[in-house]
C-alpha cells in the first residue's frame, strides 16, 4: 500500500493485515463549488473494527463519511475526486448502483431525521424494500432486533405506532440507529450519533458499536476524544480537510506524531 | 437626559427593576402590536363586510330563479273523454278544451267568475293539451282518476307574481294582454296559481331566447363536470409528474433553467391566448368537435398546468432534504425516496395548488368563448359517458354569460341562479378537497 508520508509507519505494521481492508480511499479531493473541503486524503479502515474520525468543527469529518457511501451525490455542487475501493471494488464506478452501496453502507446522520411515519415503519422500511423479511412475523422480529440495538426498545415498544416524530431528540437519533442496523449493512457510518443522548444511552449506543463491530466495519465521528478513545481502535484526526495523523487509537492518543493532534486532544485547538 | 448620564457614572450597576411595571420601550412595542392586531381585524372585518353583502345580492337576486309561478289543478280524464280526444284531428286540441273547461269549473267553485278563452290560457299557460295528452298516454291505468297537474306558468306570469312584470310595464307585450293578469289575478285568489319549487332549473337544459321560463342549468352544470374530469385527469398526473421531475431529476442546466422562466411566465398568459390555442391546435388542426366539453377540457388543462406545476414544485421544495437523505441512507432508489416519503408530505400543498387551479378552470369564460361553448343552445343532455366528452354542451359559466346577455329580462334572474349553481358546485368541489387534505395531513 503506497501511502502518503504519514502512513508509512502503520503500511509496514499492518501488511500482514492487507486483506481485512474493507475500504481503502486514495487521494480523495472534495470540492463543494470552489470550496476544497477535503484535500488529498488516504485512509484504510479496517474489517470488523471501529475507526473514529475526530477533528475542529468544519474539518471535513462529515463530508468525508458521506463519500464513503456516496451520500454526496445528492449535493450538485459537491465533486469528489480520487478512489474509494469497497472490498477491492471503486465505489465511484460508473457501473456501480449507489443505491446497492448504501444497502451495504448504512448511515446514521449528524441530525436525526426520522420518516414522519410510525416508529414501525421508520424501522420496518429498509428491510422492506430489501426484501429481507418474507412474513409480516419475520418483519416483526427484525424491527425488534433493530430497535434493541437502537437501545430505545424498552421506550417504544408500547407505542409502535406512534409517530416518529413525535419522540424527543436523542430517542430519535437511536430511532434513526435502529433504522439504519436493520438494513444490516457490512459498513455503518455514524455520524455524531451521542451528541444528543444522555449518558446512559450513549452507553448503550456504544455497546452497541461494541458489539457490531464483531461482524461489521463502524466509523464514527465524534466530538468527544472520551468516546473515541473508548470505542474505536484506530482514530484518524481531520484538520482543515487534511488527513493529519490516522493510527491505532491508543498510539494517537498518547503519543501523537503531529503538534496539531497533540494540541487538538490536549484542547488547545478546535 | 445627558445630564441624569453625567450625574450617574457609567460604573453605577444597573438598578434592578421590578418586572411588573414595565419601561417605555416595552409599552411601545405592545402598542405597535395591539395597533397591528387593529389593523389585521379591521382587514378581515372589511373582507367579511364585503363577502355578505356579496352573498346577499347574489341569494337575492339568484333566488327567484330557483321557483316559478305554477297552475295547479286536480283534473280527471275519463275513458270516453280520452277515447273521443284521441279519435279527433286535433288532438291536443281537444284535451287544452277539456283542461280549460277543469280550470273553469275551479274557479267557479272557489267564487270567482271571470271569463277567459282558449287563447288567454295559452299565453298564460303555454301549450296544455301536450303535456296532459302525454302524460295520459303514458300512464293509462291513471284514466278516471283524479291527477294533480302542476303546469308552469309563463315567464310574463311568473315575473308579474315575482313583482317583476307589472301592469304598466306590459303595455305592448305580445307575449301577454292586459287582460290576462285579470285572469292570473283571479286564479291566484282561488288558490290555483302558486310558487312551487322549480325543479326544472336545476335539471333541464338551456331553452330558446324567448322562453326563459324553461331555462335549466342542470345541462351544463353536466359540462362543466366532465370538463372537470378531463381538466383533473391531465393537468394533475402531468402537472405532478413535471414538477418532480423538474424538482427531483433534472440536472441544474440553461435549459432547465428555461423551462422554470417559461412555466411561471406560463401562469400569467392570459386565458383568452389558450382559448385561440385551443381552437387553432385542437379544433381546425386536430378536428376535434366544436363546443365539446373535452376541447374545454382541453384548453383549461393547459391553463391550469403552470398553476398545479408552481403548487406542487413548491411543496415538494418545502418537504426537507433530511427526508430525502434518511430514505437514501437505507438504500432507496431515489424513486422510492420520493415516492415513498417526499410525495406523502407534499400532497397536501399539492392538492391545494390543484383545487385553485380547478376552481379557477371552473370559472373560466374566455377560452370557452373562442371554442363555440358560449352562446351554443345545450337542449338536452349528452347520452352516455362518451358522448359526455364529444357531444357539443355548454358550461356554467358560459350559460351564465349567454343568459345575461339575452334581450329577455326573465334571463337575468337565471343568471343569477346559475351562479348559485356554480358557486355550490365549486364549494363541493373545494370540500372535497379539504376533506381528502385533511386526510393526508393526519398521516403526518
Ligand atoms: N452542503 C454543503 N454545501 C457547501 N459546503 C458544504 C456543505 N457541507 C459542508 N460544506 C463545507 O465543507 C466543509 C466541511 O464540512 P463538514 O460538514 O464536513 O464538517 P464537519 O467536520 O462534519 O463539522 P462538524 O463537526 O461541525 O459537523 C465546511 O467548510 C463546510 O462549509
Ligand atoms: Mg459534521
Amino acid at each position: 500500500m503506497e501511502g502518503g508520508l504519514v502512513n508509512d509507519m502503520r503500511t509496514i505494521q499492518r501488511t500482514d493485515q492487507m486483506e481485512d481492508m474493507k475500504i481503502s480511499a486514495k487521494d480523495v479531493n472534495v470540492y463543494y463549488a470552489d470550496n476544497h473541503a477535503i484535500k488529498d486524503v488516504n485512509v484504510e479502515i479496517e474489517d470488523k473494527t471501529v475507526t473514529a474520525f475526530i477533528g475542529p468543527s468544519g474539518c471535513g469529518k462529515s463530508t468525508f463519511l458521506r463519500c464513503l457511501n456516496r451520500m454526496n451525490d445528492t449535493i450538485d455542487i459537491c465533486r469528489v475526486e480520487g478512489d474509494i475501493l469497497l472490498d477491492n471494488e471503486d465505489i465511484y464506478d460508473a457501473r456501480i448502483d449507489p443505491v446497492q452501496l448504501r444497502a451495504k453502507v448504512g448511515m446514521v446522520f449528524q441530525k436525526p431525521n426520522p420518516f414522519p411515519k410510525s416508529i414501525y415503519d421508520n424501522v420496518a422500511y429498509g428491510p422492506r424494500i430489501h426484501g429481507l423479511a418474507n412474513t409480516k412475523a419475520e418483519l416483526d422480529e427484525i424491527v425488534e432486533t433493530s430497535l434493541r440495538r437502537g437501545a430505545i426498545w424498552d421506550e417504544v415498544k408500547d407505542r409502535l405506532d406512534a409517530p416518529g416524530t413525535g419522540l424527543s431528540g436523542g430517542q430519535q437519533q437511536r430511532l434513526c440507529i435502529a433504522r439504519a442496523v436493520a438494513t444490516a449493512p457490512e459498513v455503518l457510518l455514524m455520524d455524531e450519533p451521542c451528541s444528543a443522548l444522555d449518558p446512559i444511552a450513549t452507553a448503550q449506543v456504544e455497546e452497541l458499536i461494541d458489539e457490531l463491530r464483531q461482524n461489521f466495519s463502524v466509523v464514527i465521528v465524534t466530538h468527544s476524544m472520551q468516546q473515541a478513545a473508548r470505542v474505536s481502535q484506530n482514530t484518524a484526526f481531520f484538520h482543515l480537510g487534511e488527513l493529519v495523523e490516522y493510527g491505532e487509537t491508543g498510539q494517537i492518543f498518547t503519543t501523537p506524531q503531529d503538534s496539531r493532534t497533540e494540541s487538538y486532544i490536549t484542547g488547545r485547538i478546535g | 437626559m445627558t445630564d441624569a448620564n453625567l450625574d450617574k457614572p457609567a460604573a453605577a450597576v444597573p438598578a434592578s427593576r421590578s418586572l411588573l411595571n414595565g419601561d417605555e420601550r416595552t409599552k411601545k412595542r405592545e402598542a405597535a402590536e395591539k395597533r397591528f392586531q387593529y389593523y389585521g381585524m379591521a382587514a378581515i372585518c372589511t373582507g367579511l363586510f364585503f363577502l355578505v353583502v356579496l352573498t346577499v345580492s347574489i341569494v337575492r337576486s339568484g333566488l327567484p330563479a330557483f321557483t316559478n309561478a305554477v297552475v295547479a289543478v286536480d283534473f280527471s280524464l275519463s275513458q270516453e273523454e280520452f277515447d273521443a280526444a284521441e279519435g279527433q284531428l286535433f288532438k291536443t286540441k281537444a284535451y287544452q278544451g277539456l283542461f280549460n273547461t277543469a280550470l273553469q269549473n275551479k274557479l267557479t267553485e272557489a267564487g270567482i267568475d271571470v271569463a277567459f278563452d282558449d287563447k288567454a290560457i295559452e299565453r298564460i299557460l303555454g301549450k296544455t293539451g301536450g303535456t296532459i295528452r302525454e302524460y295520459f298516454r303514458e300512464n293509462t291505468d291513471d284514466i278516471g282518476s283524479p291527477v294533480m297537474f302542476e303546469l308552469a306558468a309563463s315567464s310574463r306570469v311568473d315575473g308579474y307574481f315575482k313583482g317583476r312584470v307589472t301592469r304598466d310595464t306590459l303595455v305592448d307585450s305580445r307575449f301577454l294582454e292586459l287582460n290576462d293578469l285579470d285572469i292570473v289575478d283571479a286564479m291566484a285568489e282561488a288558490g290555483v296559481l302558486k310558487t312551487a319549487f322549480n325543479w326544472n332549473f336545476i335539471t333541464g337544459a338551456d331553452s330558446g331566447v324567448d322562453n326563459p321560463g324553461g331555462a335549466g342549468i342542470g345541462a351544463s352544470v353536466v359540462g362543466s363536470f366532465f370538463m372537470m374530469l378531463v381538466v383533473l385527469f391531465l393537468s394533475l398526473p402531468i402537472g405532478v409528474a413535471a414538477s418532480i421531475y423538474l424538482e427531483e431529476f433534472a440536472p441544474q442546466n440553461r435549459f432547465t433553467d428555461l423551462i422554470e422562466v417559461n412555466i411561471s411566465n406560463l401562469a400569467a398568459v392570459p386565458s383568452i391566448v389558450f382559448g385561440i390555442l385551443g381552437l387553432a391546435v385542437f379544433i381546425q388542426f386536430m378536428h376535434l368537435p366544436q363546443s365539446a366539453p373535452l376541447v374545454g377540457g382541453l384548453v383549461l388543462a393547459l391553463m391550469t398546468l403552470p398553476t398545479i406545476i408552481i403548487s406542487t414544485r413548491a411543496s415538494l421544495q418545502a418537504v426537507p432534504p433530511s427526508i430525502r437523505d434518511a430514505a437514501l441512507g437505507v438504500g432507496a432508489s431515489k424513486m422510492q425516496a420520493v415516492f415513498h416519503h417526499v410525495l406523502p408530505l407534499a400532497m397536501p400543498g399539492i392538492l391545494t395548488g390543484t383545487i385553485i387551479g380547478l376552481a379557477q378552470a371552473l370559472g373560466e369564460t374566455a377560452p370557452l368563448l373562442l371554442i363555440g361553448m358560449v352562446g351554443f343552445v345545450a337542449r338536452g343532455y349528452p347520452d352516455g359517458l362518451i358522448a359526455g366528452f364529444t357531444d357539443p354542451n355548454s358550461a356554467m359559466p358560459a350559460q351564465i354569460y349567454t343568459w345575461a346577455s339575452r334581450a329577455d329580462v326573465g334571463f337575468y334572474e337565471k343568471a343569477w341562479g346559475g351562479i348559485i349553481v356554480l358557486l355550490i358546485f365549486l364549494l363541493t368541489m373545494n370540500t372535497i378537497a379539504i376533506i381528502l387534505r385533511r386526510r393526508f395531513e393526519r398521516r403526518w
